[in-house]
């Protein structure tokens, strides 16, 4: 568990937040630019003191009345927006560097580091002659490194252009799977969030406005995130069969299966689908003369009207309506003239192309408590 | 043998004392001017900026009146006097006091300026990786910073070979303990041994050339190594 | 329109108007560059020089050095008053100063000193046990040095002070490292102390030492200037001597 709560002035308002979230998985701190979130990032790593902030990190009290732990004493691993790696130092030695100093036996070597990050062709090169995604792989990797319990990461994709950034993304996806470290994750960019969060703690202007599980967050009508030019669904599933004979898995998801293209990996594999609400259209039956592999029973659980004359259709999946949440952008027209109302049972119809997956990279996962024992 | 020998042993014996000056002097500037330099570069608030124009006075104050106050500090009645027990002034000890303070400028800024340049950023990654504060200043802040020592060190070791109203002042010229070549130079010219003065003197000017043009190389050397 | 040749001739002329010098004799002025430690007698006997003979006189004060290297740079100089024989001398001989004139106005005189009452009652000052430091100025270049090592030399305590010795560039730092206490006592100018009656002395006998004479001459710039060559006679009269001794000078004869 992550209990945080800090008060201070920030620029034009006053900084108040508190949260609580997971000590597991990714938490993205999301708001718009100026919001506060780098100053609460900070404010964790004990890099910048809020006087009478309170921190809690999985037991641990690093700041409480008094009592602040300074960051050299705190195990965090902090990833900043650009990589900021020490010119002075080979790629190795930057990479030794929070090794050498770490608190703890290690519970992550430099061979699970290197193999999770990809790095190991760096190593001979001086740190100025890598690109801005090898950069931040190695700064990744230095923080891995130094042992933390829990990993800081401000907005670490935002310096890169769009070519790193996909460079870099299925490396976080993959330390997400192989690794239980908790990650505190600035962002300003909804996509971001969307592939990487587990929960979410939305900023505006110094205030925590909502903090939860992410899939919940985008489908709440509360909430500005369902209003966004291109608002999504994210719905966590696992492989249940593969058929390559198609290059399509089976995946379970709450409230149904979805057939997914590509090879996700063997049965089990977890993965996580997004699906924008433009791609999702709503009917009363299963079709049966269409190109659609995925019609999925869900119940409506309420709609909104867009400016547009769209209207942003609320669902979860299931015949029972107790499944994932799943949004679904459709006309005013059609949504009069198909008399569609809320607590109405329909059918979600998913175009194939729409389902993105974010699976790990190809090639396998390494599990780093194999490798040491190896 | 003396037929065609350039140095007396009195100008031999004045480059050596000019040379153990600047050695001594440079490596107590570094010693002094790198943790000042690092606290005018961290710092924030009115002290600061009152310690930063102390340190740049001996820019603008021309040497005699260093000198006549650092007289006046080595003097018998004074509180530095009473505190070491002796006078400094005419000892090679205090001649090191006197070029320490005269050349503090010229180390301090330069180191200043590379901290200045650094940025906090390094600092903060070095925190987050466990290092504490003195670790990551030996590990880091001195590594990156090393142009600027390099820089400061040279501009301090040239600066005190070349300085000579301080030393006049509080030195009082005795051979072998603080007579050194500005002063040995300025024998020569007053009394027309211009022979003599000319090997001093051009020497000097040949040493001061050699020295700031290696340093700029090198300077220059570093920075593309960095990049 | 006036032709550029013409507006050039006329721009010439006008700067040549500014650099010339009104006639000095009629305008009774003169320059005057003196050395350094003759300064506040200078300026009482310039005043009286005025009230004398209505001529007025201005100054330049400065090492006499330096004063001889921007006459012979061309400085604007008509009178020369040297803390020593040697350079009015060679001004002479250089063809600088006007052949004949040249005289001492004043007799540096040399005393034993130090600002504590109780350490100079004589010449067995020098022999005191706890002297670390006795100040000169610097024996080859200022004659106040040479001086002080004639009268050391002549009392046979030479070798033995030696290493006590500390040097001055001039004689006016020689005075400081007395006054600031860092040199115990020193071979100082009578005239720096003259009217300081704090401390001890021991006027140096005249005849251990070489004289110490400052000699004036008259430069090339002021052979014609009436006002100049006034000042050179003011200054050898009674009441310029007067004012000289009180400063602590010897007249010579």
């Amino acid at each position: 568990m992550i209990e945080a709560s800090f008060r201070g002035r920030l620029g034009s308002f006053d900084l108040d937040v508190g949260f609580a979230v997971p000590g597991r998985g990714i938490t993205a701190l999301f708001g718009p630019s100026g919001c506060g979130k780098t100053t609460v990032l900070r404010a964790v790593a004990g890099l910048m003191r809020l006087p009478g902030g309170q921190l809690c990190v999985n037991g641990a009290q690093w700041q409480a009345g008094r009592r602040f732990v300074p960051p050299h004493r705190r195990a965090i691993g902090y990833v900043f927006q650009e990589a900021s790696l020490f010119p002075h130092l080979s790629v190795e030695a930057n990479l030794r560097f929070g090794l050498r100093r770490a608190r703890c036996a290690p519970r992550i070597g430099m061979d699970d580091v290197v193999a999770l990050l990809g790095i190991a062709p760096l190593f001979d090169r001086p740190a100025e002659m890598l690109s801005g995604g090898e950069r931040q792989r190695v700064a990744i990797g230095r923080a891995l490194l130094s042992q933390p319990d829990l990993l800081l990461m401000d907005e670490p994709l935002s310096a890169l252009d769009r070519f790193s950034k996909d460079d870099i993304l299925p490396y976080l996806e993959r330390l997400h799977a192989a690794l239980s470290i908790p990650v505190l994750y600035v962002s300003h960019d909804i996509a971001e969030v969307e592939r990487l969060a587990d929960t979410l703690v939305l900023m505006q202007a110094g205030r925590v406005r909502a903090a939860g599980p992410i899939a919940d967050l985008l489908a709440d009508p509360a909430l500005p995130l369902i209003h966004l030019p291109e608002p999504a669904a994210v719905i966590d599933g696992k492989v249940i069969a593969s058929d390559p004979q198609y290059g399509l898995c089976d995946v379970n998801v709450p409230g149904g299966v979805v057939v997914v293209p590509g090879d996700l990996g063997p049965p089990g594999t977890r993965c996580r689908l997004r699906i924008p609400a433009s791609d999702v259209s709503l009917g009363r039956h299963v079709p049966l003369d269409t190109t659609i592999l995925n019609a999925l029973p869900a119940r409506i659980e309420g709609a909104e009207t867009t400016r547009d004359h769209q209207m942003t259709v609320r669902l979860r999946l299931g015949a029972d309506g107790e499944g994932a949440a799943l949004l679904a952008r459709v006309s005013r027209k059609s949504w009069d003239r198909l008399g569609l109302h809320q607590g109405e049972q329909v059918v979600a119809r998913l175009k194939a192309v729409a389902l993105a997956e974010s699976g790990p990279p190809s090639g396998p996962v390494p599990d780093p408590a194999e490798n040491r024992r190896g | 043998m003396a037929e065609g020998a350039l140095l007396d042993a009195a100008m031999i014996e004045t480059i050596m004392l000019t040379l153990k000056l600047a050695t001594v002097t440079t490596v107590v500037l570094l010693l002094v001017g790198t943790p000042l330099a690092w606290w005018l570069a961290r710092s924030r608030g009115l002290w600061k900026d009152v310690v930063a124009t102390v340190v740049a006075l001996p820019i603008v104050l021309p040497p005699t009146v260093l000198g006549f106050y650092l007289l006046i500090a080595m003097g018998p009645d004074s509180p530095l006097t009473a505190l070491l027990g002796r006078k400094l002034s005419f000892t090679f000890e205090g001649l090191v006091v006197g070029s320490v303070v005269y050349s503090l400028p010229f180390v301090v800024n330069p180191i200043r300026n590379a901290f200045e340049a650094m940025g906090p950023r390094p600092m903060e990654v070095a925190a987050t990786l466990r290092a504490s504060p003195l670790d990551a200043f030996f590990t880091v802040a001195l590594p990156l910073a090393l142009p600027g020592l390099f820089t400061g060190a040279i501009l301090g070791f040239a600066h005190t070979v070349g300085e000579f109203g301080v030393v006049l002042m509080i030195g009082g010229g005795i051979p072998g303990v603080t007579k050194v070549l500005s002063v040995t130079i300025f024998d020569y010219v007053e009394t027309l041994q211009w022979a003599k003065a000319h090997i001093l003197a051009g020497g000097m000017l040949a040493m001061s050339f050699v020295v700031i043009l290696a340093m700029m190389l090198a300077e220059r050397r570093l920075k593309k190594a960095r990049r | 329109m006036i032709p550029p040749k013409s507006a050039m001739r006329i721009g010439c002329a006008a700067l040549l108007a500014l650099l010339v010098p009104t006639d000095p004799a009629r305008a009774g002025e003169t320059l005057a560059a003196v050395a350094a430690n003759f300064t506040e007698a200078a300026k009482e006997i310039g005043t009286a020089f005025a009230d004398a003979t209505g001529h007025t006189v201005s100054y330049s004060f400065g090492p006499t050095g330096q004063i001889y290297t921007q006459i012979t740079q061309g400085a604007p100089f008509e009178l020369f008053l040297a803390a020593d024989q040697a350079r009015p001398e060679r001004a002479e001989a250089e063809g600088y100063a006007v052949p004949g004139a040249r005289f001492t106005y004043a007799v540096g005189q040399l005393v034993l000193w130090s600002p504590d009452p109780a350490r100079v009652a004589g010449r067995d000052a020098l022999a005191a046990p706890d002297l670390t430091h006795i100040a000169i100025a610097n024996p080859r270049t200022a004659p106040y040095g040479a001086a002080a090592v004639e009268v050391m030399r002549a009392l046979g305590v030479y070798d033995a002070l030696a290493p006590k010795l500390v040097e001055g560039k001039s004689i006016s730092q020689a005075h400081q490292f007395v006054a600031t206490g860092n040199a115990e006592v020193g071979f100082v100018a009578l005239s720096q102390i003259v009217g300081h009656d704090a401390g001890s002395r021991w006027a140096v006998p005249q005849e251990m030492y070489t004289p110490i004479r400052q000699d004036a001459v008259l430069l090339a710039a002021g052979a014609d200037s009436a006002a100049a060559k006034a000042y050179l006679a003011f200054l050898q009269g009674p009441e310029a001597r007067a004012i000289i001794a009180r400063y602590g000078y010897g007249t010579g004869d």
